[in-house]
């Protein structure tokens, strides 16, 4: 770990007159780039963090965002000013990473100049007294003095090694620096690629049931909820439909799910190419323009309506999951086209249906029927009530297709008339002759489909920043020096010559010492081998 | 298999006690010890302390002073700090075997629940632990506190954490599942062992200024503040990169299970803060400025930061991670 300074100031040019602006942008400047600020700056963020984990957060949950502003009226238009149920969208989170990643550019960009700097220069020149330094020694050995002998020894070692007269500088662990730097870039190509993603992503949810006929294509309007990125514009949205053919789930005998595969028919409108493949949790559907992934799955009942006229209309409306470990899922079926008279065509408003209640793969034997007994259908059965009356559909109040409008049954023009279990193949006569079928069930899945560009660049960065990460923290710059003294008084070739050596680690460093003695060693007894052929040769 | 693994745990448990109550003995005995060594070879001990590379040299015992009382007392603290040490060992592989045999039973890696993390996360630390103690004996006194947390935590997830063998749902069946979680343990594990020296170099920073109150008391026979505080840097930097490379994993699978890499689902939330604070105490170690003992403060909170993650997430919110299976 270096122990760098606070980076140093440039000494400031002399000039005649400062203009009192610049002289306060510079050293604002110089305060953001400090590592004390990119410190408070970390430390904040952290902090920011905080209550996008506790609150609910408009990104991951919207519905529990709506709960909370239910549960506590005051507050929460409060919070939801400071931006507290989208934190990580907010000013002042934006604020700090942008300031941080600011701090970040001003500090790597004159680091990385000086380093490049560094790696052009030559070792330094040895300091005048070597036994200063926190590792010396003086080697004896026969003609080691060479200084092309010594610096063969320390290339051999990969040290950047320079000679200037009788003196061998060298210096290793530039690493450290170039990872550190890595690291800090990569960190900013993390960050863009953020913000590719987010500029040129989209992605959209919604349910697909079982057959041809529910099948989805990709338009803005076929999602129940879709958010396309500021540059994105809907007739971008890549044309390829999906129809879900077969849906898989198995379970385990305590009810736990083991493995869900979905098997769907997919259309690219682009080349009229079509084929049928596979996907699950853990392994989504790659389509190249996007991606697609399996998020829930359940139950849509198909029930079948003939209303008094003796006219069928059939609803394959998915029930959603009610959240427990048995899958009991609630719903919808309304039929707002029901009992119109065949006579005058008009629809009447008082005599449309509607059935709400609940749908049980595994019904238990016997009443109450309100909860399933096992994920999946063994004794599947739906327990409805019936509605007649105005839905409300009419109103133009966007109303959720799970849930009858209770506004209506409030004010009375929406009135229950009867509720029942049925099991499958049985039919329910209402009061004015009518039935109702419960014919069976198809499965349903919810997707996610997604486009999200920046994420090459993400997973690039990610590896370019471990690299960096490990160079950086675990290299160690040093430097070591040699110095050659011709034997006092004696020819240089002949007779015992003196050298010095000194080590200095710049980086906290427990294995120097060590380093150190090894090289020494390896010094001196090259000189020693070298000394004897020389001899050997004389 | 299943009732193997929960013996194994007790006696693990068991273990970490004798341990602990050896690492005490030898700490109360350690007064006379000093004395009577301190006469022979003064501070000695420390001169092991330096982390990292290949310079762990380690003093040889203090030269036997004349036979008198608190020489026996000294022998007697250098035979329990032995025994502890020894016991420890014993400890971690029984630890060892509790893991296995819970995967074993699963027929998975035993890491699907918060039980089963926290027993691996401890194991890692034991283990660390006593790699630490193989190339620096001299550090030997921090055995104290480590069994201790062992003790705590493992107790607390026999007592408040258990549960029986279940296998892996849909969402977590996948070979992300073992790179992501055995990263984010291993990671753990180490990151838990660093607060062991770092809560130790606070306590012994304080009483070598001379400090004389309740907790610093406790570091009389401490190693050396500076070579404690070295080893906490050394865990750190250590765990600091597989942590990293946890995180980055996970979301990778996040984006094939979930369909999106990062999502501020609060698990990732607070690996993001738990990763900024370390982070953060990376940079204030670096800075001169910036005094040790603030820098130590910042990664205990970062692995406060990390139980909140493990504790706190999974028993007060709901999210896409919920699989601890406490309830
Ligand atoms: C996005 C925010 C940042 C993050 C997440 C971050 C993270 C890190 C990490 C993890 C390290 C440890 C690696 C090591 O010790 O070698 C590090 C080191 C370093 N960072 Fe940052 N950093 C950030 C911003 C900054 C900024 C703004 C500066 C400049 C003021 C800076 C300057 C440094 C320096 C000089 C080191 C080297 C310390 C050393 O030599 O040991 N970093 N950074």
């Amino acid at each position: 770990m270096t122990t760098v300074d606070d980076r140093p100031a440039a000494p400031p040019a002399p000039r005649r007159r400062v203009n009192p602006v610049l002289a306060l942008l510079r050293n604002s400047w110089r305060q953001l780039t400090s590592m004390r600020t990119a410190l408070i700056l970390l430390f904040l963020l952290a902090v920011a963090a905080i209550p996008g984990s506790v609150l609910p957060q408009r990104g991951v949950s919207p519905e529990k965002v709506n709960q909370w502003f239910v549960d506590h009226p005051d507050l929460a238009p409060r919070l939801d000013q400071l931006g507290m149920f989208e934190v990580f969208g907010s000013v002042w989170f934006s604020a700090i990473y942008l300031l941080l990643f600011t701090s970040l550019v001003g500090c790597i960009l004159p680091r990385a100049r000086d380093h490049v700097r560094a790696l052009r220069m030559r070792p330094p020149a040895a300091p005048k007294r070597l036994e200063r330094l926190p590792q010396h020694a003086v080697l004896e050995a026969p003609a080691a003095a060479d200084p092309e002998a010594i610096a063969a020894v320390l290339r051999r070692r990969r040290w950047r090694v320079t000679v200037r007269g009788n003196e061998v500088s060298a210096e290793k662990g530039y690493l450290k620096e170039t990872g550190n730097l890595l690291f800090h870039v990569s960190l900013v190509a993390v960050l863009l690629g953020v913000a590719v993603g987010s500029w040129y992503g989209w992605h959209g949810n919604r349910i697909l049931v079982a057959g041809a006929d529910n099948a989805f294509c990709n338009t803005r309007q076929q999602y129940a909820e879709a958010t396309l990125g500021p540059r994105v514009d809907s007739v971008d949205l890549p044309p390829f439909c999906l129809t879900l053919e077969r849906f898989e789930a198995d379970y385990l005998a305590s009810g736990q799910a083991a493995r869900f595969w979905a098997t769907v028919k997919v259309d690219h409108l682009a080349d009229g190419s079509e084929r049928t493949t596979g996907f699950s949790v853990n392994s989504p559907l790659r389509l190249g323009s996007a991606n697609v992934y399996l998020l829930g799955n359940g139950y849509a009942p198909i029930l079948r309506y003939t209303d008094k006229y003796g006219n069928t209309q059939t609803s394959e409306a998915p029930f959603l999951r009610t959240g427990d470990a048995n899958a009991t899922e609630e719903g919808v079926a309304a039929f707002p086209d029901a009992n119109v008279d065949p006579r005058t065509g008009q629809r009447d408003p008082a005599q449309q249906i509607a059935f709400d209640g609940l749908y049980l793969p595994t019904a238990p034997e016997s009443a109450p029927f309100v909860a399933s007994q096992f994920p999946e259908e063994r004794n599947p059965a739906v327990n409805l009530r019936a509605y007649r009356g105005n839905l409300g559909l009419d109103a133009g109040i966007p109303g959720s297709v799970y849930q009858l409008d209770q506004r209506q049954i409030d004010n009375g023009k929406l009135k229950e008339i009867g509720n029942k279990k049925l099991a499958v193949g049985e039919k329910w006569t209402l009061d004015d002759g009518s039935t109702l079928e419960f014919v069976g069930t198809k499965p349903y899945i919810t997707i996610a489909v997604r486009h999200a560009p920046g994420q090459t660049l993400m997973l690039g960065a990610c590896v370019t920043l471990l690299a960096g990460l490990m160079g950086s923290l675990f290299a160690r710059r040093r430097r070591v020096w040699f110095r050659g003294s011709p034997p006092e008084g004696g020819s240089p070739t002949r007779g015992s010559s003196l050298v010095e050596a000194g080590g200095l680690p710049r980086t906290e460093h427990p294995g120097f010492a060590d380093e150190f003695a090894q090289l020494v060693a390896a010094v001196s007894d090259d000189g020693r081998r070298a000394g004897r052929a020389r001899e050997g040769v004389e | 298999m299943s009732a193997l693994s929960d013996q194994l745990v007790t006696y693990a448990i068991l273990a970490y006690l004798v341990a602990m109550i050896s690492h005490a003995v030898e700490y109360a005995l350690g007064n006379a010890r000093a004395v009577a060594a301190k006469a022979a070879a003064p501070a000695r001990e420390l001169v092991g302390a330096g982390v990292g590379g290949a310079g762990g040299t380690v003093a040889a015992p203090a030269p036997a002073p004349a036979e008198t009382r608190p020489s026996r007392l000294a022998a007697r603290a250098v035979l329990a700090g032995r025994i502890a040490g020894w016991v420890t060992a014993l400890a971690v592989v029984l630890h060892l075997g509790a893991v296995v045999t819970r995967g074993v039973a699963a027929e998975r890696m035993p890491w699907g629940n918060m039980y089963e993390f926290v027993l691996t996360v401890t194991f890692i630390g034991a283990g660390a632990w006593l790699a630490v103690l193989w190339r620096h004996p001299a550090l030997r006194r921090l055995g104290l506190f480590l069994t201790l947390v062992m003790v705590l935590l493992l107790a607390f997830a026999e007592l408040k954490l258990y549960v029986q063998v279940t296998p892996l749902m849909p969402a977590l069946q996948s070979y992300w599942f073992i790179i992501h979680v055995s990263t984010i343990i291993f990671a753990s594990g180490i990151f838990l062992l660093g607060v062991v020296p770092a809560a130790a170099f606070l306590m012994r920073a304080g009483w070598e200024q001379g400090r004389r109150s309740f907790p610093y008391t406790l570091a009389r026979r401490l190693p050396a503040a500076a070579g404690l505080e070295r080893l906490t840097f050394a865990l750190h930097a250590f765990a600091f990169p597989i942590f990293t490379f946890a995180v980055i994993a996970g979301a990778i699978w996040a984006e094939a299970a979930w369909g999106r890499a990062w999502g501020w689902d609060p698990k990732e939330t607070w690996a993001f803060i738990s990763w900024v604070v370390y982070a953060g105490y990376l940079h204030a170690r670096a800075t001169p400025s910036v005094k040790r003992n603030v820098a130590t403060w910042i990664s205990i909170l970062g692995f406060l930061t990390m139980l909140m993650n493990l504790f706190g997430v999974n028993f007060f919110f709901t999210g896409l991670h919920s699989y601890a299976g406490v309830n």
